[in-house]
């Protein structure tokens, strides 16, 4: 009754607002003031460049530890590949476990939280600054970023609390706690306490705002121009009915058709490629040389660099602790197994996904190139694009290049994308605020709220500051976890030493 | 040898059947009973944060569920049929897991009662009992 009566209002003073187009545009306007001029100095700190360069030194954080991963464990994601993959088919699963989370529900779950506007418009947003080169810097970041996110899933399930009633809850807070007294190491206590709160910012920036903005972006370009905040209250609504209400088919509608979404996508991609097979060669050529001189982009190699680092990390998350919290509920008597699987994840959305992207943007010829010196122009920071689009448009514009129809397809799949990260994003904020501020019902319906106000505003904002905002808090929370990272791979290097010794000599059984 | 006898149980008509014929026949060969409850459960699903979260916990209420509903009834029931009888509850596909489970028993036949589909049903979704006679480790019995 009471839900009826708040719906029924909402729909009225929406209805008011349609009605008086100048009092709307100017909704827009001063929530996108407001919102840049509150998170301006924040922004600005995460991404300070290093005295005398413009290079931030986030950028170098995250690869920096990404490296360090890598070599720890000796190549780790190369060397378990195969090893990942009969994990996630079910090969080494106790039949008499049936009915338990799975690897691969575990992986599916997490993928459908990562694998979103980031593999869409974030690698956009990269090649549109940095030109193909960053597609390069991507992968290399995809890659390495494997590493990481080895580190963090597997002290995510060995440090999880398991409740007397069965549910679990884990993430890099209670890693955090747990693993540092384990190592008798100060401040555990404190460095949750402080990735808690970036997680709920990051759940909220990226997780939330950028979503609802490029969706809204997507849905305006091919109904025409109207108001973002229209967007926003609609997915305020529908989010709301969902983790609030409890309406639980649609997020279940979601997470069924969303892997399909994606497959699709990869397909048609692959067929955008292999109808320009001719062209991969050129476009890897691009990339390559682009990687290294920058082909004119602002900053040259440094500025392609810089996006493609960025973009990787914002759309695989590996370092930043997010999939940690996704990953623990699996079922497994060995933590370090989850970690094998979930070192698939930057490989599938990275390296796959977002480099299909990539290259079908560069193929179809998007970016304008000067014809004598083969350097892309550019203009305002930005290359000059074919349509004069940028981030969803820019890749909408390539797909529709090829098939007219697809930017409707694309619209479809950018609100499922959308709209399936924020509900793994409103979990993931939930977790640590509660975390924070402890169960009950009360609590957990505060942050809920606090969430869907902020999907009205990220679809009102510009995406300048929203994009700004969203990679702040997201790395803000790498810069927390990673330093946790640091202190507990030795517990990770024990975990992985004992259990391949175990494989080797048969007492870790294969079941299939 | 001992005879056992692995028979499908969903709590139908056909299962009830189905359990009948297998206790009349294990009566008069001397054999034992083990009745085998099947949840339908694929371990390639897609499920959202919170489901993976409740699982374990899911896991243990619909097993229990089971147990209540479906199996101690049956067993009550027969106790007093003089025919050895035990349960058990499995997760998976139904026919694949009815086959496990007659292999690790190491069961002399598998009983299954037939529900009578109607013939489009069956070339739609497949039938659990077509299945299992095709894949069945030992002789599969269906009853009709």
């Amino acid at each position: 009754m009471k839900k009826s009566k708040l719906y029924s209002a909402l729909a009225v003073f929406c209805l008011a607002l349609i009605s008086n187009p100048v009092l709307a545009q100017s909704i827009d306007e001063s929530v996108n003031a407001m919102f840049s001029s509150a998170t301006g100095w924040f922004v600005a700190f995460i991404f300070s460049p290093f005295p005398g360069t413009s290079f931030p030194w986030i950028v170098a954080w995250l690869v920096v530890a990404a490296t360090v991963f890598t070599f720890y464990f000796a190549f780790i994601q190369f060397r378990a590949f195969r090893h990942s993959i009969s994990l996630v088919k079910g090969d080494y699963s106790d039949p008499n476990d049936a009915g338990e989370v799975s690897h691969f529900q575990a992986l599916a779950t997490a993928l459908s939280g990562t694998v979103g506007l980031g593999n869409i418009a974030g690698v956009a947003v990269a090649v549109g600054i940095g030109g193909p080169g960053a597609t390069f810097w991507m992968i290399l970041a995809g890659l390495m970023g494997m590493a990481s996110k080895f580190t963090e899933c597997t002290l995510g399930v060995k440090y999880r609390n398991e409740y007397a009633d069965g549910t679990v809850s884990g993430g890099p807070m209670y890693y955090l706690t747990k693993g540092f007294a384990e190592r008798g190491l100060p401040g555990g206590r404190f460095l949750a306490i402080l990735f808690s709160v970036f997680c709920i910012l990051g759940a909220l920036g990226g997780g939330n705002m950028f979503q609802a903005n490029q969706a809204h972006q997507q849905i305006s370009g091919i109904l025409g121009g109207y108001p973002g905040w229209i967007t926003g209250v609609i997915f305020a609504v529908v989010v709301f009915a969902v983790i609030v209400g409890g309406l639980k088919s649609i997020a279940k509608v979601t997470e069924k058709v969303v892997p399909f979404m994606g497959i699709m996508y990869v397909l048609a991609a692959l067929v955008i490629l292999l109808v320009n097979a001719d062209k991969i060669g050129w476009a890897f050529g691009q990339i390559f040389t682009g990687a290294f001189t920058g082909l004119g982009v602002a900053g040259g190699m440094v500025g392609a660099l810089i996006q493609g680092f960025k973009r990787a990390a914002f759309s695989n998350e590996a370092g930043v602790g997010s999939a940690a919290i996704a990953h623990s509920a699996v079922r497994t008597k060995e933590p370090i197994t989850e970690g094998f699987v979930s070192l698939l994840e930057p490989f599938i959305d990275t390296v796959v996904i977002c480099t299909m992207t990539a290259l079908v943007i560069i193929i179809t010829g998007q970016l304008t190139m000067d014809a004598t010196t083969g350097n892309y122009l550019t203009e305002g920071g930005r290359i000059v694009t074919a349509t004069g689009a940028s981030g969803v448009g820019l890749t909408s514009a390539a797909f529709e290049s090829a098939f007219s129809w697809f930017p409707y397809v694309l619209a479809i799949a950018v609100v499922l994308f959308a709209f399936s990260t924020m509900i793994s994003w409103s979990y993931y904020g939930l977790k640590a605020w509660t975390y924070l501020f402890g169960e009950g019902k009360t609590k957990e319906i505060t942050f809920k709220v606090i969430f869907c106000i902020f999907v009205v505003i990220g679809a009102a904002a510009n995406l300048g500051p929203v994009i700004d905002f969203s990679d702040a808090a997201i790395f803000a929370m790498a810069v927390v976890n990673i330093i946790g990272l640091y202190c507990l791979m030795p517990i990770v290097k024990r975990e992985l030493n004992s259990y391949l010794d175990r494989l080797k000599s048969g007492e870790i059984k294969k079941f299939n | 040898m001992s005879n056992k006898y692995v028979v499908a149980f969903d709590g139908s008509a056909a299962s009830e059947r189905a359990v009948t014929y297998a206790i009349d026949h294990a009566r008069e060969n001397g054999a034992s009973i083990l009745i085998a409850h099947v949840l339908e459960w694929s371990p390639y699903s897609f499920l959202t944060p919170e489901e993976l979260e409740d699982r374990h916990k899911r896991r243990g209420e619909e097993l229990a569920r089971a147990k209540a509903a479906l199996i101690d009834p049956v067993l009550a029931s027969k106790a007093a049929e003089g025919v050895e009888i035990d349960a058990v509850i499995k997760y998976g596909h139904a026919a694949e897991t009815l086959c496990s489970i007659a292999t690790e028993a190491g069961a002399t036949q598998v009983i299954i009662g037939r529900t009578g589909q109607s013939d489009l049903a069956a070339r739609v979704f497949g039938s659990v009992v077509a299945r299992l006679a095709q894949i069945a480790p030992v002789p599969c019995v269906i009853v009709p």
